[in-house]
């Protein structure tokens, strides 16, 4: 079995799967438990300035019969009094002194208040200080949360007196409600952050009640944006990822970055692991199902790791990375084109709809072999897709619609030309980037047919 | 022979429907699983070509209005269909996921949506304005009312005579309450009438109303009686007390079903049980019996499981019911004492050359005759046909059946006919009677000079595509 021990910015778990400071972690009774079942550490739910909750806190998005595809909350931080957390976060660091406990704070922007709750929390015996700037309702309407995420210099400056206070390591968390998350990043660094975690909750509505006319979630007869998380939100939080792990600055500090965004399995924590984090957070899968899913998530991702014959987990850390490239730089001439096995052919004809409205139009439906016009075909026997592979575009669009496994696959073919990239041709054929009478020549020249 | 074995409750569990309805969760569930082929084999596996997956895909959308009106708009009995339809062999069977067997439940989703219609009164279509043309239909079973329904959609008013003291044919009377509870078939009468559509129950055409008359005073007449009778076996022995027809004994569980539940205590079933015949009907009175309490009931056939009309789907679960079917088996007699029934005689057949219907013929293997104890036999060998009202009205048949062009016109030309009356081959089903509706309402109407009811839904795919672009309906060279 792999070794899964995470050491994040100094800070030791047994595992990298860490709650995220969220209502599981908002107490000493559910932390104690989730530990119970093995979780490896714990984010304790934002503690900060008074706060007041309302009810309906959460909404969902569902699609079809599937719960909770992601969730949305306009929760605040915790409405427990500060000292009340203080204590129990003393009680749980000393009964799992093998356990991360991280504690998470909001306060009002003024030095002092930030030095009074890292000077607290050390004092409770937390291994980290994880800085909420995500969070983007209720707080950011009081300068807390997103609203100083989403300034840089903001993040820099108030960052600059956590780590100046701080004796222990400092996590900064950012908001995925920006157009672009490296600024913040790199607030983080310059202000001398221990690590990075993303994302935070992802502002949005989910959902518009018919009857009522009513928004969720619906306090009262009024709705408001919420924060957005689950399954349903895990792309975004991966480009996000990938954007922070590959960033020069970021990767020369040598900082470890949290990934969090909809993991609800192994598979789902691996990519983020492979993306660049050295310990993944969970939320929603645990408010969904219970603390109980740990032991499948350290259980599938051990597995895996056996299968790629890693001894420990730190060896596949963005192990991905590398593979992040610009568009710019894709190979124009790699070529794939779809091949459907008959023989797994069900018939169901999707691929043809997607490819021939969707897509291309290279896929055919046919009888005997002998292309069908099936707007007009009234036989019994049903037709057969077939691709003309040579107008295939190899886009993907029917292997993604096909409901059966390994029915149609991207075969890929040797290239009919030399590799070259989009910014070869910007360097030593800018006309044809900018033209195209000259785009259409260089076709010619190089064989290029589109039909 | 009165049964005491089994008492009111256990009654009742026995003859309510078998499936409950799916709930909602459960529904959508199923329905999303369907993977909403293009040009699906499902549509084209159905006889009235009901839009199997946009239905399921407005189930999944939570629009039932929309997905029983999909239904309703290609099957007038669509609320009986997706109860009794044999879809393993129709829709279902077609299913691309039976390739990994386990295709779409595409029957109980049906009937999921055609519940929400009912039960909330939705009228699904439109009234359309009275074109002043009146037909007159004989039989008020799913033949006679899917064309009464489909001609008041043209706006045409139909009267439908109909003998029985219930409408709806085989669904009020001959279809097992597990499969189909008797409400059912009398919503779908009620869902007709609704849409000016006139029913007459307990007048029968030739006793109540003359033949001639109707075909004076309507502008068309379609004869959708159905069969008669079971034929008499013609054995000695027949006329003993505990020989009974099927149907009744059938019709006896329907109107319990109806009227109060402790009427089934009040139906006779022997201990020992024999059913002649092995058809649907057959079927269904073989689970009847048992259920009311039969020890044992044995099926008798003289050919084989190949030549028999019962699908494979009735006849596992009439096997799973504890039904014995004894194959290549006569009957040469039945035996009784003081009058009543005690027995049997039974010989065992083999299959010889073909006949005229193609099957095999089966001959009597000689000295293997043997006694089955009964003291019930139930005929269940076909129904007669309803040859005279076929000449009252003038219309030519053959084999007892109605002859009729593709569009169900017959000799006659005021008089078509839909149903199992012309159903001389292939099965008689609920839903092909439910397709004839549908022939026979657009003949009718064209026949009288009466346009095309608009679909609900104007379906414009296919002009767009052949009246613009070339002829593959591609836009690349």
């Amino acid at each position: 079995m792999a070794d899964l021990t995470t050491n994040f910015a100094g800070v030791v778990s047994p595992n990298p799967f860490w709650l995220a400071s969220a209502p599981p972690t908002n107490s000493a009774y559910q932390i104690n438990k989730a530990f119970e079942y093995g979780w490896g550490g714990a984010v304790w739910k934002t503690i900060g300035d008074p706060v007041l909750n309302v009810c309906n806190r959460y909404g969902q998005f569902e699609y079809g019969h599937r719960r909770l595809i992601a969730i949305n909350n306009v929760e605040l931080i915790s409405d427990r009094p500060i000292e009340v957390n203080l204590k129990e976060i003393r009680e749980v660091k000393k009964l799992w002194p093998d356990r991360a406990v991280v504690v998470s704070a909001m306060v009002s922007s003024n030095e002092a208040a930030w030095r009074k709750v890292v000077q607290q929390i050390e004092d409770a015996g937390a291994d980290a200080i994880e800085l909420n700037y995500g969070c983007p309702h209720g707080m950011s309407e009081r300068g807390m949360g997103a609203a100083v995420g989403q300034v840089p210099e903001y993040c820099e400056m108030i960052t600059g007196w956590v780590t100046a206070a701080a004796s222990i390591p400092v996590i900064v968390k950012l908001t995925p409600n920006v157009t672009n998350i490296i600024p913040p990043a790199h607030a983080a660094v310059n202000a001398g952050a221990d690590g990075i975690s993303l994302i935070n909750t992802i502002n949005s509505i989910t959902g518009v009640d018919l009857d009522s006319l009513e928004i969720f979630p619906n306090v009262g007869g009024k709705g408001s944006h919420g924060g957005y998380a689950g399954p349903a939100a895990r792309p975004i939080a991966l480009h996000m990822l990938s954007q922070v792990a590959s960033d020069p600055k970021v990767a020369a500090s040598g900082i470890p970055i949290s990934g969090m965004g909809g993991i609800e399995t192994w598979r789902d924590a691996a990519e983020f692991l492979v993306l660049g984090s050295t310990s993944m957070q969970v939320c929603t899968a645990v408010m969904h199902y219970g603390f109980r899913i740990i032991h499948e998530l350290c259980d599938g991702l051990s597995n895996w790791l056996d299968e790629k014959g890693a001894g420990a987990i730190s060896e596949f850390v963005g192990k991905s990375v590398p593979r992040i490239g610009h568009f710019g730089d894709f190979d124009l001439s790699f070529k794939t084109v779809a091949v459907i096995d008959e023989e797994k052919c069900i018939q169901c004809n999707l691929c043809y709809v997607a490819c021939d409205e969707g897509a291309h139009q290279c896929i055919d439906l046919t009888k005997d072999g002998v292309r069908v016009d099936p707007e007009t075909y009234s036989g019994a026997e049903l037709l057969q897709p077939k691709v003309r592979e040579e107008d295939c575009v190899g886009c993907d669009l029917c292997s993604l619609v096909c409901p059966v496994d390994d029915c149609i696959t991207m075969e890929e073919r040797p290239r009919e030309r030399d590799s070259f990239t989009w910014n070869e041709l910007v360097r030593t054929r800018p006309e044809v980037t900018t033209d195209w009478d000259a785009m259409v020549a260089f076709r010619r020249e190089v064989g290029i047919e589109i039909h | 022979m009165e049964h005491h074995k089994l008492s009111l409750d256990q009654l009742q569990d026995s003859f309510s429907e078998i499936h409950p309805r799916y709930t909602p969760n459960e529904a959508i569930v199923e329905a999303e699983r369907c993977l909403y082929c293009f040009d699906a084999p499902c549509i084209k596996a159905c006889p009235t070509s009901i839009d199997i997956p946009t239905f399921i895909r407005q189930i999944a959308n939570d629009n039932l209005t929309g997905a029983g009106t999909t239904i309703l708009e290609s099957n007038m009995m669509g609320h009986t269909c997706g109860r009794v339809c044999p879809v393993e062999e129709l829709c279902v069977g077609a299913c691309v996921l039976g390739r990994e067997h386990r295709p779409i439940a595409i029957g109980r989703l049906q009937r999921y949506a055609t519940d929400h219609i009912f039960e909330n009164d939705i009228q699904p279509f439109d009234l359309v304005a009275d074109t002043g043309k009146r037909v007159a239909i004989i039989g008020a079973g799913p033949a006679g009312l899917s064309t009464a329904g489909e001609l008041a959609k043209r706006g045409i008013r139909a009267t439908v005579f109909e003998k029985q003291e219930l409408a709806g044919g085989l669904s009020t009377y001959g279809i097992v309450v597990l499969r189909e509870p008797t409400n059912v078939a009398l919503e779908e009468v009620g869902f007709v009438e609704k849409l000016g559509v006139t029913v007459r129950t307990g007048v029968e055409v030739g006793r109540d109303v003359l033949p001639e008359d109707l075909l004076r005073e309507y502008d068309a007449v379609v004869l959708a009686a159905g069969t008669g009778r079971v034929p008499p076996l013609g054995v000695p022995g027949e006329e003993l007390e505990g020989v009974v027809e099927a149907l009744p004994m059938i019709a006896a569980t329907k109107l319990a079903d109806k009227d109060g539940t402790e009427a089934l205590t009040r139906i006779r079933v022997g201990n020992e049980v024999i059913v002649v015949g092995a058809g649907n009907t057959a079927i269904d009175a073989a689970t009847v019996a048992k259920r009311l309490g039969a020890e044992r009931v044995t099926m008798l056939y003289r050919r084989g499981r190949e030549e028999m009309s019962a699908y494979d789907h009735e006849v596992a679960f009439v096997r799973a019911e504890g039904v014995d079917i004894r194959l290549l088996t006569q009957p040469v007699e039945v035996l009784g004492e003081g009058g009543k029934v005690t027995g049997v005689r039974c010989v065992r057949m083999r299959l010889g050359d073909p006949d005229a219907s193609g099957r095999r013929r089966p001959e009597p293997i000689p000295g293997s005759e043997f006694v089955l104890p009964a003291d019930q036999v139930i005929k269940a060998i076909g129904q007669e046909k309803l040859v005279a009202l076929y000449d009252a009205v003038g219309v030519e048949h053959a084999s007892g059946y109605v002859r009729t062009d593709g569009e169900l016109r017959t000799s006659n030309p005021k008089v078509f006919a839909a149903g199992d009356c012309v159903r001389a081959t292939g099965q008689a089903l609920t839903v092909t009677a439910a397709e004839d509706g549908k022939i026979a309402a657009r003949a009718i109407a064209r026949q009288l000079g009466v346009a095309e009811p608009v679909p609900a839904r104007d379906d414009t795919r296919g002009r767009f595509l052949h009246a613009t672009v070339n002829e593959f309906g591609r836009i690349h060279g």
